[in-house]
């Protein structure tokens, strides 16, 4: 399989006035495409940081970053712009979907700035999008009308609606109960056997135990780097929780 | 992204926002249908003096007296009483003049008609019988007085509407009476049909119409004459008939090169410019307000698209983080800004356009919606949007993105 991220010896730094925060302090590693990473380290190691490089939404200060074998300090806003809708899915901890805008407008967002495609061609691709998250019921709802678990699958939709190659997730349970975090976590794992290449970012570790491998950060700076050698099912997981949970 | 999707997300964003989207819009409602009702107005105005002005007969030419700076010197007069005009002007305009077909003197004072127990303040002028064809006024009732009249100097005379009424009660026929005009006796022979206000508002039916040698001896007592009326061939040569009648009379009084005349010569087409171009300042001062109400609206889309910008830098970053690029955003927030001040803009032409008509109806002004007016008023608002909204827009659209996610 071929490597879909290559970054080496990234750094980030932040200019605060007169002091300079270095929130990644060199970072390299390689992904292969169809793995499942998690992002693991404690607040303020630079997590978030990383990931925004990683979407293209950030410029690093200095070191390469390759995506699909295209550096990305060569590109324009635009370019970059373009990339993110078309190789990349964000799904972000506090979902940001549009507040009074349906589930199905909400995922056809990306769409609208892929001007190859009809309106008939997007709405089909949407609904599609939304039967994979398992929402396909709740096509016309607004946010407001929906659990904080259907508006993350929202969410998911989106992400997956431009068909990319890599899912992007920034703490995408952090706002979840144990039950709904598996759920999700157990639509990203089909979507990861289906081929996608995903990027979480966590605290918990045992929801890294999800993904097959694990990459820890400390203070802008990777310090392990593993392969999870016997992956936990998240809908396994979701049988075995004690059913008393929910009353 | 191509522009009906666009269009499609900017309605989307004004429907999440109806009441705001629609509370901006009143200021380009109310300044479009401000300008379009001003001009209307100021534009109804100046043709009804036109039509009026005309109404009065557009071959007209008057003479009048002018104080003659130049020869006299000293105090300058009223023009009644300035004595410069005489029957012998009329009499070479009648014998010289190529380009005039009737000339009338015109002497005029005021005082009380009575006809027995009723009486009415108001005044007489006295004409020759050519008169009545430079004014083009035709006669309701009755027979005009003629030359024999004016030579005898016979005390007859001709009434206006307004007299008839406030002399005669109803039914009575006037023709045939004798009414007082300060305390001399007229005979009336002929009444005069109804022409109604003048372009200043004046009722030219509240007259009397006698021949000017009875005003000049029995009413007045003096010899010369206050204004000549006379009536060009057609209304293309009275620049060439005023052109002669000064020639005329500055030989008959006399002037040498170099003085000043001694009288002033207006066509009918002269005055109706006069006030045209009163009129014209007049819907330029009104549509100038109304503009600025605009350029007021116009800062009200300005404030409103900064407002949403700053409200909807999230929603501006979650576009970037999924595609957007800042040309897409810009767009955005610039196709909402001209999408309020379009619709503002058509609303606000058929406000001004009932407008209009109400006013016409319930005031009765007169008033003409021009096609100029809808058109200019709907570029500006145009205009206004893409000028107003521009700045907002480029703010949205140079966000970091990153930035703009974190925004709370
Ligand atoms: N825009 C910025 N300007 C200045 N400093 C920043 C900026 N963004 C991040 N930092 C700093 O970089 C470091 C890493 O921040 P980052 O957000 O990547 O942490 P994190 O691992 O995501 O933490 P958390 O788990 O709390 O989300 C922190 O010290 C933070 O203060
Ligand atoms: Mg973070």
């Amino acid at each position: 399989m071929g490597k879909i991220l290559e970054l080496h010896d990234l750094k980030r730094e932040f200019r605060m006035g007169t002091e300079i925060v270095r929130a990644l302090k060199g970072v390299s590693f390689e992904v292969t495409t169809g793995e499942f990473v998690t992002i693991m380290g404690s607040s303020g190691s630079g997590k978030t940081t990383l990931l925004n490089l990683l979407g293209c939404l950030d410029k690093p200060t200095s070191g390469v970053y390759q995506l699909d074998g295209v550096d990305i300090s060569k590109l324009s806003r635009d370019e970059l712009a373009r990339l993110r809708n078309r190789k990349i899915g964000f799904v972000f901890q506090s979902y940001n979907l549009l507040a009074r805008t349906s589930a199905l407008e909400n995922v056809e967002l990306p769409l609208f700035y892929n001007s190859g495609l009809t309106a008939h061609d997007r709405k089909e691709r949407a609904v599609k999008a939304l039967e994979a998250v398992k929402l396909a019921e709740r096509l016309d709802h607004m946010p407001n009308q929906l659990s904080g678990g259907q508006q993350q699958r929202v969410a998911i939709a989106r992400a997956l609606v431009n068909e990319p190659v890599m899912i992007l997730a920034d703490e995408a349970t952090g706002n979840l109960d144990t039950r709904t975090s598996y759920e999700i976590m157990a639509l990203l794992q089909e979507l990861n056997q289906a081929g996608k290449t995903i990027v979480f970012v966590t605290h918990e570790p045992d929801i890294a135990a999800f993904s097959s491998r694990t990459v820890m950060l400390r203070d802008g700076k990777v310090i392990r780097d593993s392969k999870n050698e016997n992956v936990r099912s998240a809908r396994q997981a979701l049988s075995e929780l004690p059913v008393a949970d929910d009353y | 992204m191509n522009f009906f999707n666009l269009i499609r997300i900017a309605l989307r964003a004004l429907q999440r926002n109806k009441l705001r989207a629609f509370l901006t819009m009143l200021g380009i409602i109310i300044g479009v249908g401000a300008v379009i009702a001003m001009v209307a107005i100021g534009q109804g105005s100046k043709q009804s003096i036109q039509d009026q002005l005309s109404s009065m007969g557009s071959n007209m030419i008057t003479i009048r007296p002018n104080s003659n700076t130049s020869v006299g010197g000293g105090a300058r007069l009223d023009a009644t009483s300035l004595q410069t005009l005489k029957l012998d002007d009329i009499k070479a305009i009648e014998q010289q003049a190529k380009y005039i077909t009737a000339v009338s003197p015109q002497v005029s004072g005021k005082g009380q008609a009575i006809n027995g127990a009723l009486n009415w303040p108001t005044s007489i002028q006295g004409v020759s019988p050519s008169y009545l064809d430079i004014r083009d006024w035709p006669l309701k009732e009755g027979v005009a007085f003629g030359d024999n009249d004016v030579k005898a100097a016979t005390k007859v005379c001709l009434i206006g509407q307004t007299v008839v009424e406030n002399l005669f009660s109803g039914g009575e026929n006037p023709v045939g009476k004798t009414i007082r005009f300060n305390k001399i006796p007229f005979k009336i022979i002929g009444v005069l049909s109804e022409k109604g206000e003048n372009a200043f508002g004046q009722d030219q039916d509240d007259i009397i119409l006698a021949p000017y040698t009875t005003v000049q001896k029995r009413i007045l007592a003096i010899p010369y004459i206050q204004n000549i009326f006379a009536s060009a061939i057609d209304e293309s040569s009275s620049t060439l008939a005023t052109e002669e009648v000064s020639q005329i009379l500055r030989t008959a009084h006399k002037l040498k090169t170099g003085d000043d005349d001694d009288f002033t010569v207006r066509t009918q087409a002269e005055l109706i410019n006069t006030f045209s171009s009163t009129s014209q300042l007049l819907t330029v001062l009104l549509a100038a307000i109304a503009g600025i109400s605009l350029v007021v609206g116009g800062i009200g889309i300005m404030n409103i698209m900064y407002v949403s910008v700053t409200e909807r830098t999230k929603e501006i970053g979650l576009r970037m983080s999924i595609g957007a690029r800042g040309i897409d955003i810009l767009l955005q927030f610039l196709i909402e800004a001209i999408l309020i001040s379009i619709t503002g803009g058509l609303i606000g032409i058929a406000l001004g356009i009932t407008a209009s008509k109400l006013i016409t109806v319930f005031l009765s002004w007169p008033t003409l919606v021009s096609e100029s007016s809808i058109v200019l008023s709907f570029i500006v608002c145009t205009v206004t949007g893409v000028f107003f909204g521009y700045y907002p827009a480029v703010k949205a659209s140079r966000l970091d993105p990153i930035e703009a996610l974190r925004y709370e």
